[in-house]
Formats: structure tokens, sequence, C-alpha cells
């Protein structure tokens, strides 16, 4: 077992040394593609690229988190399926068909509850029981896309539902919903993470778990906490990709998303150790994950070496903070 | 408070038993198995059922060691893959080469997960997240996302097709001939009880001069090699190479593992048990298609992946018993 770093956690200092990295990395990058892509610099192609990073930056938010305190969740992808499948479920069914208004609103109660239920589950499992958050985040990885799936019976559930649509398809200021949402949760969880009691003690929790708990942190609560947020936030994200489609696939819906968002949290400067929470650094992980596969993709490269460059970057990422670190 | 890092005679029977229950609950489910169904110890559903299960088993292997040394090897599933697209190419040029070829590829993977955790210090889970990304790719590539027939008229089918003495499958003799070796190499060589005090406690190993990076090298090289075994076997077992495949098995490994009694935590485990816990899961399966063969029940497919799920869920919790959280006073 390697030492664990006690770093003093400073959660005011806004743009940090890889805060700083990261955003040359992206300006590069925008430069690039200005210069080489062709319509790179259109409204539509913000557009798309803003409504596919948000699902990815939104569970990362969570996924920093869950990191932060020393954890890791492995379950999002198949929460985001679940959430997915319980929503269209609930407004396509006969008797709330009179209210929309009711509908989307109870779709997205039970949705979420569910979501809510997996996030209290892991957290169970890993503070009262010691599981490691590996092997406990695993048993949802493999049955919630199955509950998902059974729920659904296995069909694609296509819809027709502007109430609810809006979440993956509206526009507010001419940009999509979803990456207005995505900047509110971030502050939301930046807040938290740095103004409020449960911000510390998670910081304390993943700086030195024993030491945390000999100074009173509630650490159970806290880690149940970061599991419950990461979850509900995946649950939302769930519920975006299901509003894009206009279709629920619990078979696609979040694969692979669990990837995808460590690989934005670790990008972003979180620490796998624990002890960081740089939630602005999450979103602009995400960022520059998208904007690499974008620009590889209009540049004619294929999708298959995206992905050995995704993980590239992500060593490369993690070298440079190991580095930064000792 | 319990001392964590400290040796807990109680804590080590405990999980002694654990192995030891693996194989009980094997057996009582087989004896339920053969009381309740027809063709349950049948010929065929006996060689199918170890020949689909020996890929399993056979990165289970390598992940129980990776794991006994304190890390993870998330690439497995997507090295398999590829691995599977080599074997397939190579099919022409008979069975050895393209079994070499399958299992050289599968350890480049490994030597490249070595070379991120031993030389850049790159924690086991992201340096093997990246390889599996990197692996998936790759299959990808090579294989222009197509599925890659294999040669028939080659001797490369005779692995995954057809059996030895008429009933057992070529996978499981190899499958058992690796098992055999690794049990050899974990009780008997100082390289196999390095990997354990390793997992133990690597400050404590390097203190007592032990060539930890030798160990870790071997395990990655080791589960590398393994995951490519697996798919020499999927490729010879289903006639094509085939660079989809392989997603979630990882997560499988790591269960069978789990359920085999070895603790994550690294230090402990054994490979007789990571057999019987791979079997366990596969069996769960097996049972569950034959309750929906008589008709008893009617669970689709995607029951299976809940099931395995709970299945695992109880491990768990029987397996919290043995590792507890810190506790207040």
């Amino acid at each position: 077992m390697s030492a664990t770093p006690v770093t003093t956690a400073r959660p005011k200092v806004l743009i940090d040394t890889t805060m700083r990295n990261g955003l040359i990395v992206l300006l590069i990058l925008f430069v690039f593609n200005s210069l080489m892509t062709p319509n790179f610099l259109q409204m539509q192609t913000l557009s798309v690229n803003i409504s596919q990073v948000a699902t990815i930056a939104i569970v990362a938010i969570g996924m920093t988190l869950v990191i932060a305190a020393g954890g890791i969740d492995l379950s999002v992808g198949a929460v985001m399926a679940l959430s997915g499948a319980l929503a269209p479920l609930v407004f396509m069914s006969d008797s709330l068909q009179a209210s929309p208004v009711l509908a989307v609103f109870l779709a997205f109660a039970v949705a979420l509850s569910a979501a809510l239920l997996c996030g209290l589950f892991n957290g169970y499992l890993i503070s009262h029981l010691g599981v490691q958050p590996i092997i406990a985040t695993l048993i949802l990885f493999i049955s919630g896309r199955g509950i998902a799936q059974v729920l659904t019976n296995g069909n694609l559930q296509t819809f027709d539902y502007p109430a609810f649509s809006v979440i993956g398809t509206g526009k507010f200021l001419a940009l999509p919903v979803q990456g207005w949402l995505m900047l509110f949760l971030a502050a939301a969880v930046y807040w938290v993470v740095s103004k409020t009691p449960f911000g510390r003690y998670l910081l304390a929790l993943g700086g030195n778990e024993k030491a945390a708990l000999l100074s009173g942190v509630p650490v159970h609560r806290v880690k149940i906490g970061t599991y419950v947020i990461c979850s509900l936030l995946a649950g939302i994200a769930g519920l975006i990709v299901v509003a894009i489609n206009s279709a629920s696939d619990a078979a696609r819906n979040g694969e692979l998303m669990e990837l995808d968002a460590i690989a934005a949290a670790v990008v972003g400067g979180a620490l796998l150790q624990g002890g960081r929470a740089p939630i602005f650094g999450a979103v602009l992980g995400a960022i520059i994950i998208q904007l690499v596969k974008y620009t590889l993709l209009a540049n004619g490269i294929e999708d298959e070496v995206a992905l050995i460059a995704k993980a590239g970057i992500i060593v490369v990422a993690v070298y440079f903070q190991q580095s930064v670190k000792e | 408070m319990l001392n964590n890092d400290g040796f807990d005679l109680r804590r080590y029977l405990r999980s002694d038993m654990q192995s030891v229950g693996a194989w009980i609950a094997l057996a009582l489910l087989i004896a339920f198995g053969l009381l309740r169904y027809e063709n349950f110890g049948g010929a065929y559903n006996f060689s199918s059922f170890l020949n689909y299960n020996a890929m399993f088993i056979v990165i289970s292997l390598g992940m129980c060691f990776v794991i006994m040394s304190g890390g993870i090897d998330l690439s497995v599933g997507s090295v398999a893959a590829f691995s599977s697209v080599v074997a397939a190419y190579l099919s022409p040029h008979g069975l050895s080469v393209a079994m070499f070829g399958g299992v050289a590829a599968g350890m480049c993977f490994g030597a490249v997960n070595a070379f991120f955790i031993v030389a850049m210090k790159i924690p086991p889970f992201i340096a093997t997240l990246a390889t599996m990304l990197a692996a998936k790719g790759g299959a990808l590539v090579i294989s222009d996302a197509q599925t890659i027939a294999i040669d028939w008229s080659s001797s490369f089918t005779v692995l995954g097709m057809q059996q030895a003495w008429g009933i057992l499958p070529w996978t499981i003799v190899v499958t058992l001939l690796i098992a055999l070796c690794l049990w050899l190499v974990l009780e008997h060589t100082s390289l196999g009880r390095t990997v354990l005090a390793l997992g133990g406690s690597e400050d404590a190993s390097v203190l007592m001069g032990l060539s930890v990076y030798r160990a870790q090298i071997f395990v990655y090289l080791l589960s590398g090699a393994c995951a490519g075994m697996a798919g020499v076997f999927l490729a010879s077992g289903f006639g094509a190479g085939q660079p989809l495949e392989g997603i979630g098995w990882e997560l499988t490994a790591i269960a069978s593992v789990v359920v085999g009694g070895t603790l994550l935590t690294g230090g402990k485990g054994s490979v007789l048990a990571t057999i019987a816990g791979a079997l366990l899961l596969g069996l769960v399966f097996n049972i569950l298609n034959f309750e929906n063969g008589l008709g008893t029940i009617n669970l689709s497919a995607y029951w299976q992946m809940v099931i395995r799920g709970g299945f695992l869920f109880v491990v768990i919790l029987l397996q919290a018993r043995v590792s507890r959280p810190l506790q207040p006073h």
C-alpha cells in the first residue's frame, strides 16, 4: 500500500495548475480545429458538441466527488440505463395520458428515485459493509442494465413526447438546454464542495480516511452522500440521452460511460487516491475528451483510432499528475 | 478498533473457509442439477459447458494473480477480443502458430500494462483502463470491424471444437494445464510467494528486499497471456475472430476471483478456488437455462445479468464478514 498523500484542501482556488494545463490544451485544440476542420466555427457544430459533452460532464462531476472521497463508481452507465428505461414507462402509461405535466413530473421522480436507491445501495455496501468500491459498484454494473432490460423486455421504447424531450432537444439562448443544465449542476456541486461542511468532510475523507474518522468526520454518511449524488447525476444524464434520441434503449444507454466519466475526471485533475475535487476540471476534462474525439472524426480518422487516442490522453494526464504530486 | 493492516487469524480462517465454501456450493449446485434435470449430466451439456467456460476460467486465473498482487487488470476483455482476431488471421498456419500468435499478442498488451504500472507509476486501474480502450480500438482497426473467419480446414478448429478422449474439450485440458503450472508457481516458487507478499503490503515487500518489480511485471504479463489464450479459445470455439466480443469479461473475471474467496485487497488467494468461482458463476446460467427448458419459469436472457449481479451480492455479503470496515470505537 502506498502512503496516502495528505493534501491540504484548497477549494477556493478555481484555477490551479492542472486546470491551467487543461485550458491550454483546450485552446490548442480550438485553434487547430478553427484552422483545419471545415465548418468548425458554426453554431451547429457547437450545439452538437455541447449536447454530446453534457451527459459525459454531468456524470463526470459525480464521479469526481466519488473519486475525491477515495472511491470509484462503475455503475453509472447501468444507472443511466435504468433511469432512462423507467421514465418512458411512466409517462407513456395509459393512466397518465390525461395530464402531461403530472406525467413528466412523475417520470422524473420515479427515474431519479431509482437512481437514488442505486446510490444508497452502493454507498451502504461501501461504508457499512466495507466492500471495496470496485466490487460493490460492480454488482449494479452487472445487474442494473439487466433490470432495465427486464423492465422494458429488452425492447426499444420510442416516443414522441415534447414535454419530456425538452431536456435533450430544447434550446435556451440558442444553446442546448443540457449544456445549461451541465453548468448549473457543476456550479451547484462546486458550491457544495467548497462552501458546505459536507464538502470539507469529503476532502478530508479522501485525504486520509483514518485521520478523518478520528477527527469526528461522519465517514459513513459522507461516503453514502457521494455515491447518492453520483447516481442522481447519472440518472439525470440517462434521462437526457433518452430525450435526445426520443427513444430509450436499455442495452445501449450509458454503455461505457463509466470509462468516459473516469477519464474526464482524471483529465480534469481528480487524484485517484482521493482528496481533490476539481468539479469544473471534470467539465473541462469532458470537453477535452469530446473535442479530441470530434477533431479526429471530423478529420476523417476512424472511431477505432479515436479510442486509442483516448487511451493515450488518459495515460498522459495521469502521468503528469503523478509527477506533479511527487 | 480493528487493526486493518495486522495479521488476523480469525479473518484468515474465515477467508479460507470461503474457498472451501465455493467448492461446496459448486457441489450442491451440481447435485441439484443432476437430480432435477434429465440431460444435465449428459455428455453434451458437460462438454459444451466446460468448453464455453474455459475462456472465463483462463482469464480469471490471470486476474487472480493480478488481484493477489494488489492490482487490477481491466483490459482482459478487449485483449481477448484482439487476440481472437490475431489467432483467426494466423489460423491457416495451423494450431500452434495461431495459438502462439494469440498469446503473444496478449502478452504485448500485458507488457504495455506492466510498463505503465512499473515504470510510469500509473495506478493499475487507470493504466489497464487505457490499455482496454487501446486494445478495443486496435482490434477494430486490424479487423476492419468485421468478424474474421478462421480457416476451417486447418488444425486450429481442433482446439475449440473437439474433445480429448471424446468427452473433455481440448480448451479445458489446456486450461487445466495452465492452472496446474500456476498452482506450482504460486505455492512452490519464490516468485509466487513474492506476488502474495506484494499484495499483503507493498512497502513491507520492498523493505524485505523482495524483487517487487519482477513480480509486478510477471502478473501483468501473465494476465495478458491468459487473456490472449481466452481469445484463442474464442476464435477456435466460435469459428471466427471477434473484435466486438469481450465487453464486460474483466468484470466476470473479477467476480469469479472474488467468489472464489480471493480478497480484493490482495495478499491472499488460491488458483483452485478461482476455478471454482468461475465454474460457479457459469453454472448459475446453465441451471437457469435448464429451468427455462423445463418451463417452470420463463426468465428472459436479461434476467441472467440480474441474477449474476444478485449472486455476486450474496457472496459479497458473506465476504463482508471477512474484511470489516473501519469502525468508530
